[in-house]
């Protein structure tokens, strides 16, 4: 079992742990149009690709049928896309894994559609607009295409979203001794509400996170949470602009460092994440035995 | 590693029937419900509804600090945080723990979507929102924990959980193992949903949506009545009050907005929720249902009732006094399952002339007084999302 312990608070030291853990990853996924699935991704932000051009097409999960391909809504397609990805290549099944979603402003196609269907005709509202409208709606439709059981959370944390589905999901996996799956995406917002809450192009990241190593492992990540005023840290330039101004592009730099840590390396990679304006995730990336 | 015991050592909540414990438990033990025809929506629409009194007067707004915060959902939040002494009762845990150590996990299923449905109903001629709502957090699903963190000065671990009507049960079990693992030493939970166009006429598209005072488990019901409320609690390893035994959470995999005609994901959380308990369906007394009066949730809830409770379990649902708060829903008859552990109020089911033959002699519709020492709570929601909660009075190891 992974100690998560409390340290010590002190004035002048460094800023001290509040919590403190450590979870395997064992399956990657990520998704955008100018980086189409981890396969091409990885190259990519290594530097020895070039993105996708032009840009993919969006994703039709082989997992949904048909005319839900169709139907589903972006956020949908991608986190799905996303999310049968990563367990694919953690080589467990999908309907064994909880599993957290995370997403900064959810369905906001259907809440500009909505929106606007309530200003105009609300006695005409589409039923089924309405119940893809909810924040648990990719996470719903991952449930009922895997027929998975397990509970699944949807959450939200504003800007400080990714970072904070990461920690819910490592300790639902430290907690509970269970692998878990994390799926983090955002879409193009459309309509006027892209003024408040902006994010373009689609972006879905996922990762499947086990409490211990297995054979499967193919990345550590060492989780520090501290008291501390601080920025997240930046992808390379280059890759940055591939998910520019999505609202989870703040993902883009631990994958970048996932994507360098290759088996063997011993280099541990830093990525900092927030989780409040004084509080931020440190990990430590590091590649497989 | 097993789930910790957490004290619930301080709670209120905040609905059409009553704000504040006391009066919501005067109106319970009253029988006087808190519905009342549809006054809410820009276009008429045939329903009643639980709304709360003078949230849209400007003596509600909130204070000037937080007025970038200010709309309907977050001016609940603020009247129910300073009900019960909540607000100085977190005030004292954030002296006692520090603003660092002390997790806010609230739930919430439309957020402050109220204003972003109004700020589209008065869009500027060049398409833009209208400046009094030009503040992004209140468009955005974290806006209510995003208040609550500044009204309450706290610095920790903060996030909203939005999974329908089962959001503010599932913090209960996001809130504890964050506890379990150290990373906060208690935790705010609960969550606030109001009333707003999106869900009264996307309710009412689906269907679902009674012309009446809601009925639950009625046999000739005819769907829901919604409602609005907030609630918090107070989440700490010791301390004085109901005790978090153990929370139980599936998926239906079925279906958006359809239960599992079996109930196979709601059978899996009762049964998740004891376990964790380390109790048997025999030791629940008091059993607040989800129990939303619309066809489907009556019918696949009663009949699992009838199967894996004992008969002499009491079991009802509160909606009739509330209506259904949705994203709220699960804090409000969290603190119905709290109240009767600590009061022996169990309420009955109101509005309800009969009982769905479907359902066993579980579900009642009169109060009773009787000691309860356990009490579990059922939250179900679209997306196939469940979640039972359940409490005791004892600390139970």
């Amino acid at each position: 079992m992974v100690s998560s312990a409390r340290a010590p608070r002190e004035e002048h030291a460094a800023p001290a742990a509040l919590f403190a853990g450590r979870v395997y990853v064992e399956g990657i996924a990520l998704w955008a149009p100018r980086l189409p699935g981890w396969a091409a991704a990885r190259g990519i932000l290594r530097g020895e690709a070039l993105p996708c051009s032009p840009p993919a097409p969006r994703p039709a999960p082989a997992l949904l049928a048909p005319n839900e391909r169709r139907r589903a809504t972006d956020s949908v397609a991608v986190a799905i896309e996303v999310a049968s990805a990563a367990c694919e290549s953690s080589g467990r099944l999908p309907r064994e894994l909880p599993s957290v979603f995370a997403s900064t402003f959810g369905e906001t196609a259907m809440s500009d559609y909505l929106c606007s269907q309530l200003a105009r005709a609300p006695l005409d509202t589409s039923p089924t607009k309405f119940h893809n409208s909810v924040h648990n709606a990719a996470a719903g439709y991952w449930a009922i295409a895997t027929g998975c059981p397990e509970p699944y959370t949807a959450i939200a944390a504003h800007r400080h979203t990714f970072g904070t589905g990461l920690i819910l999901a490592s300790t639902q996996a430290l907690a509970d001794e269970t692998a878990v799956l994390y799926v983090a995406y955002d879409i193009e917002t459309p309509g006027p509400l892209a003024t408040m809450s902006p994010s373009r192009g689609m972006l879905g990241a996922a990762l499947v996170l086990a409490p211990g190593p297995t054979p499967h492992t193919r990345a550590m990540l060492e989780l520090h949470v501290h008291t501390v005023e601080t920025r997240a840290t930046r992808p390379r330039e280059a890759n940055a602009a591939h998910v520019a101004g999505n609202a989870m592009a703040t993902c883009l730099a631990l994958f970048e460092a996932l994507a360098d840590a290759v088996p063997g390396d011993a280099l541990r990679r830093e990525v900092v994440l927030t989780l409040a304006p004084r509080l931020a995730l440190r990990l430590e990336v590091a590649a497989a035995g | 590693m097993r789930p910790s015991p957490l004290c619930v050592t301080a709670y209120t909540v905040a609905c059409a029937a009553g704000t504040g414990r006391a009066a919501f438990t005067a109106a319970l033990r009253e029988r006087r419900s808190g519905l009342r025809p549809n006054d809410f929506t820009t276009a008429p629409l045939e329903t009643w509804i639980g709304r709360i009194d003078g949230l849209e007067r400007e003596e509600a707004a909130l204070p000037a600090p937080l007025a970038a915060w200010d709309c309907r959902n977050n001016r609940l939040a603020w009247l129910a945080l300073h009900q019960d002494r909540f607000h100085e009762r977190m005030a004292a845990a954030r002296a006692r723990y520090g603003s660092h150590r002390i997790a806010i996990v609230v739930g919430t299923s439309t957020a402050s979507i109220g204003s972003t449905e109004e700020a589209y109903r008065r869009l500027q001629p060049d398409g833009e929102f209208p400046p009094e709502l030009r503040r992004s957090i209140i468009h955005a699903p974290h806006s209510l924990a995003d208040f609550l963190r500044h009204a309450l000065a706290l610095e920790g671990f903060c996030v909203t959980v939005a999974t329908a009507c089962s959001s503010s049960a599932k913090v209960f079990a996001d809130a504890e193992r964050l506890l379990r693992q150290g990373l906060a030493d208690a935790a705010l939970v609960g969550g606030a949903d109001t009333l707003c166009g999106s869900v009264l006429f996307g309710f009412n598209s689906l269907g679902l949506v009674s012309p009446e005072p809601c009925r639950p488990f009625d046999p000739a019901r005819r769907g829901l009545s919604l409602g609005e409320a907030a609630g918090f609690a107070l989440l700490e390893r010791q301390g004085e009050g109901p005790w978090l035994l153990g929370c139980g959470a599936s998926s239906d995999a079925h279906h958006m907005s359809s239960p599992h005609p079996e109930g196979r994901g709601a059978r899996r959380a009762i049964e998740a929720a004891l376990d964790a308990a380390g109790i048997g369906s025999c030791d629940v007394d008091y059993i607040n249902l989800h129990g939303t009066a619309s066809q489907k949730n009556d019918e696949v809830e009663g009949r699992l009732v009838a199967e894996l409770f004992p008969q002499k379990a009491f079991a009802s649902s509160t909606k009739g006094w509330t209506g259904h708060a949705l994203g709220a829903a699960g804090i409000v008859e969290a603190a119905v399952a709290c109240n009767a552990i600590e009061t022996g109020l169990v309420p009955g089911t109101l509005n309800s002339s009969a009982i769905d033959p479907i359902c066993g002699p579980q579900v009642r519709l009169e109060n009773e007084q009787r000691a309860v020492g356990i009490a579990a709570s059922h939250s179900f929601g679209f997306g196939g999302s469940n979640c039972v909660l359940v409490f005791g009075r004892e600390r139970p190891w």
